[in-house]
């Protein structure tokens, strides 16, 4: 290794670091820091009020001296007040009022997303050859694997009411994280808005993205991506208040309506596409987070929700009255939604890959979370071999991972049809028919190449 | 030419080493070698790495196609446009906020600000307390109070509130009827001109006139008779070609029209309002400047409170208050990147969403930053001269 290579090394440590852990500390850090300059400007100002010589100078510097004390007054409360910051960047919640919090929240938000937009693209400058190590190495040494995941999609990827993440993407994460270790909760979520998920996956804050992505051939080649499969065959759909809208039923008589949409989707490219097709107008009202387009759908300063169909069922179940409003039938895209990981490394993509077909083998084979340890010692000599208790097996060894990860895997979330039911179909509040997501055998779309 | 022979020197017998302007001309180039070195370190490792991660660079993705619509477009734009035209409308709409932002928050600012030495107790608390709520609430929470606290509790389209000149108030935003310019109102463009031109010189006549004679002149009405009038006959001479296309309810909303979205409203008021605090309390600091000696004596001269404050007090005390005055602007410029969080489409949220669709994150980042650097640059730049020109003129 080169000097120049180590030097960059410990450059993108340092900034990788600054990236995650430790960048609520540095905000604490910057805001004592603004404390003490001001308070530095302070003292300095009234000092010179006593070298001034002339009226101009002693009013000036007085009120100076005034105001860097006032900004002082300011950046303590800022620091302490009711948009509390403790000295490790956790967050002290001195005000009882709500409104503060959640919009201390929010201003935390744009700091964090500012800053993960620039920390990313710095890290992307300064990694010098840090991925040399593989990722499977690199997760296997801090222990657990670093998935991307929305920032709250019912079905999908979204905190339950204990904290936990909950959805079809957050249980493949724990699939791989099972594959890998043996134990499905060794996974650390971060939740990502629609701009910060390829940067952060480009840059090796996350090992996953496994964020209702769609699959198409740019993020496949121009944004260095690799895409494992498709977990969930979707596609976009609009919604409508029809209790506010009680004539439309089709989304060709949407013209002039105000379309609420997140930005730097897919999404946003198909309505664009769409009205223009259908010789169609409409007033795009844009928005970076999705919980900032439900708010705004939910408030009315929009007619018409345009995202997945999927994710359409799962946001009506957020808002305030869910009868009121209906999925129009059009569908006018193909949404293939599907993990992907970083080019360049074949083993971790293998692997990530093979945990998603062998969710749907297991559930072709009939093992379950309930069989799985039953099916061990099945008569099939292909359920034995997938289950890795074949004789002198290297199919999970050569993957990388151990002989029984297939047992890991539907141990920790079961097969690919327990994980449909669970957090979008029949057992989930979604109810979501199976329909093309049913495997080959079943009419639908979902194969998987053999394991053996 | 003499005397620029006595000025030149001997060359210093000491050695290359010990000389001060050898060793300075050493160290400056070393900075500067060391600079260049440091930002080529950056830039090749930064290539070299997107190779490596088989991640597109160059700016060649500019001239693609853009494929998404935005809300609020000062040019023609559709999503067949380029990325770099989306650019372009998102730095626009930066530069819009910013300017009519930096005059309201300049006209608030000053009124507060002239408002808080006053010696009615009412007016003064009102504009303390206006000083004290906005200058210690970070910007981004004002941003919020408007857009969720006051626009989007307004009625829905179908029960808008009508104002005069059929006007309309709703959460959609703010309509009013589209002035649409007929045949020969150029006409009434040039009376405009041409009343602005007269009202100039005859407020420098008169200037001419009462410094010769003493005698005044009523320039403040003659000045608004000129700049009203002269357009109005030019509309009654060119034949009434003014018409105007007044907003309509339809299916969905109200259509026709000129529309300010709440999202542009809540941005422009947020940092007009925040900004004003600052100002207030730099144009105190200006008035305050001012020896009070000059404002005994514009009393002893028998001058109104009013003209003491318009011809002495204020034209001093601008001095002091421009070049703060300058940052302020920077501030409220800068601050306008907040729009992301509302999803006003500003040079920020359109480059963030160009970022997200074609994935080059270094590029948008560099485009981001050169073209806000080049803002303030030239902000700067318009305040220096302003401030050199304000400045008091030795004799």
């Amino acid at each position: 290794m080169t000097r120049s290579e180590s030097a960059g090394r410990i450059f993108a440590g340092i900034v990788r670091i600054c990236a995650r852990r430790t960048l609520p500390i540095l905000f604490a850090w910057l805001a004592n820091f603004l404390t003490l300059l001001a308070a530095i400007q302070a003292f300095a100002a009234a000092g010179f009020q006593t070298l001034s010589n002339s009226v101009i100078f002693l009013d000036l510097t007085g009120i100076i001296a005034f105001d860097a004390i006032r900004e002082w007054e300011a950046a303590r409360r800022l620091r302490c007040g009711f948009l509390g910051m403790g000295r490790n960047g956790s967050c002290v919640h001195t005000g009882k009022v709500r409104v503060y919090l959640k919009n201390r929240e929010k201003g935390l938000w744009v700091m964090k997303h500012i800053a993960i937009g620039i920390l990313g693209a710095a890290t992307l400058g300064l990694m010098a050859s840090a991925a040399s190590a593989t990722t499977l190495d690199t997760v296997k040494a801090k222990g657990f694997i670093q998935c991307g995941v929305s920032t709250g999609l019912a079905g999908f990827s979204a905190p339950d009411d204990k904290g936990d993440w909950q959805g079809i993407d957050a249980d493949f994460c724990r699939a791989v994280a099972a594959a890998v270790f043996g134990d499905g909760t060794k996974v650390k979520f971060t939740p990502l808005s629609a701009k910060e998920r390829f940067t952060a996956l480009q840059s090796g804050e996350v090992d996953i993205l496994s964020r209702n992505t769609t699959w198409t051939i740019n993020r496949d080649t121009a944004l260095g991506l690799n895409f494992v499969g498709t977990t969930y065959y979707d596609g976009q759909g609009f919604m409508i208040n029809a209790k506010k809208l009680p004539g439309v039923n089709s989304a060709l008589q949407l013209s002039g309506a105000a379309v609420c949409v997140q930005s730097g989707t897919t999404t946003e490219l198909n309505l664009a596409d769409y009205f223009k097709a259908n010789k169609m107008e409409y007033n795009p009202v844009v928005f970076e987070k999705l919980e900032e387009v439900n708010a705004a759908y939910d408030a009315g300063r929009c007619d018409v929700y345009t995202t997945d169909q999927s994710g359409l069922y799962g946001i009506r179940l957020t808002l305030g009255s869910p009868a009121d409003h209906v999925v129009l039938p059009e569908i006018i895209s193909k949404e293939p939604l599907g993990p992907a990981v970083r080019q360049g490394d074949d083993q971790w993509y293998h692997i990530v890959k093979w945990t998603y077909f062998a969710l749907l083998d297991a559930e072709e084979l009939g093992i379950t979370k309930a069989n799985v340890d039953e099916m061990k010692s099945s008569a099939s000599p292909e359920i034995k071999r997938v289950l890795g208790q074949e004789a002198d097996t290297k199919i999970g060894t050569d993957l990388g991972v151990s002989n029984d990860w297939v047992v890991n895997i539907v141990k920790a979330v079961g097969n690919y049809g327990e994980m449909f039911d669970r957090n979008v179909g029949s057992g989930s509040p979604l109810k979501i028919a199976r329909g093309i997501n049913a495997l080959w055998t079943k009419g639908g779309l979902q194969y998987a190449p053999p394991i053996r | 030419m003499a005397s620029q022979e006595v000025l030149r020197e001997e060359p210093s017998r000491a050695s290359l080493i010990n000389d001060p302007k050898v060793r300075s001309i050493f160290y400056q180039c070393l900075v500067v070698a060391l600079l260049v070195s440091g930002v080529w370190w950056i830039v090749h490792n930064t290539i070299v790495n997107l190779t490596n991660l088989h991640i597109a660079s160059g700016f060649a993705f500019l001239r693609g196609r853009a494929g998404f619509d935005i809300s609020d477009t000062a040019i023609a734009y559709t999503s067949d446009s380029t990325y770099g035209r989306a650019i372009i409308v998102g730095l626009i709409n930066t530069l819009i906020v910013a300017f009519v932002g930096i005059i309201t928050a300049t006209i608030i600012g000053f009124i507060v600000g002239i408002g808080r030495l006053s010696k009615n107790w009412l007016i003064q608390k009102i504009c303390t307390v206006y000083v004290e709520v906005f200058r210690n609430i970070p910007p981004l929470l004002v941003i919020f109070f408007w857009y969720s606290g006051v626009l989007a509790v307004l009625p829905a389209p179908r029960d808008s509130i009508n104002l005069p000149f059929s006007s309309f108030l709703n959460q959609r935003g703010f309509y009013f009827p589209r002035a649409i310019w007929g045949d020969g109102s150029w006409l009434i463009l040039v009376g405009l001109l041409a009343g602005i031109a007269m009202a100039w010189f005859v407020a420098h006549k008169a200037h001419q006139r009462q410094m010769a004679t003493g005698q005044q002149f009523p320039v403040f009405w003659t000045s608004l008779a000129l700049i009203i009038g002269l357009p109005l006959l030019a509309y009654a001479l060119s034949g009434f070609p003014l018409t105007f296309d007044f907003p309509k309810q339809s299916t969905f909303n109200l259509t026709g029209g000129f529309v300010v979205k709440p999202e542009f409203l809540s941005l422009y008021l947020a940092l007009s309002f925040y900004t004003a605090a600052f100002i207030a309390e730099i144009v105190r600091a200006g008035i305050r400047g001012v020896a009070r000696g000059q404002s005994e004596a514009t009393a002893a001269l028998g001058l109104r409170a009013g003209q003491a404050l318009r011809l002495v007090v204020v034209p001093q005390a601008m001095r002091i208050v421009i070049p703060p005055l300058a940052s302020q602007y920077l501030n409220l410029t800068k601050n306008s990147s907040l729009a992301i969080a509302i999803g006003y489409p500003d040079l920020t949220a359109t480059t963030g969403t160009v970022l997200n669709q074609t994935g080059q994150a270094v590029e948008c980042v560099v485009i981001m930053m050169v073209i806000y650097l080049a803002i303030s640059l030239l902000t700067s730049l318009l305040m220096n001269w302003f401030n050199a020109k304000m400045a008091l003129v030795e004799r």
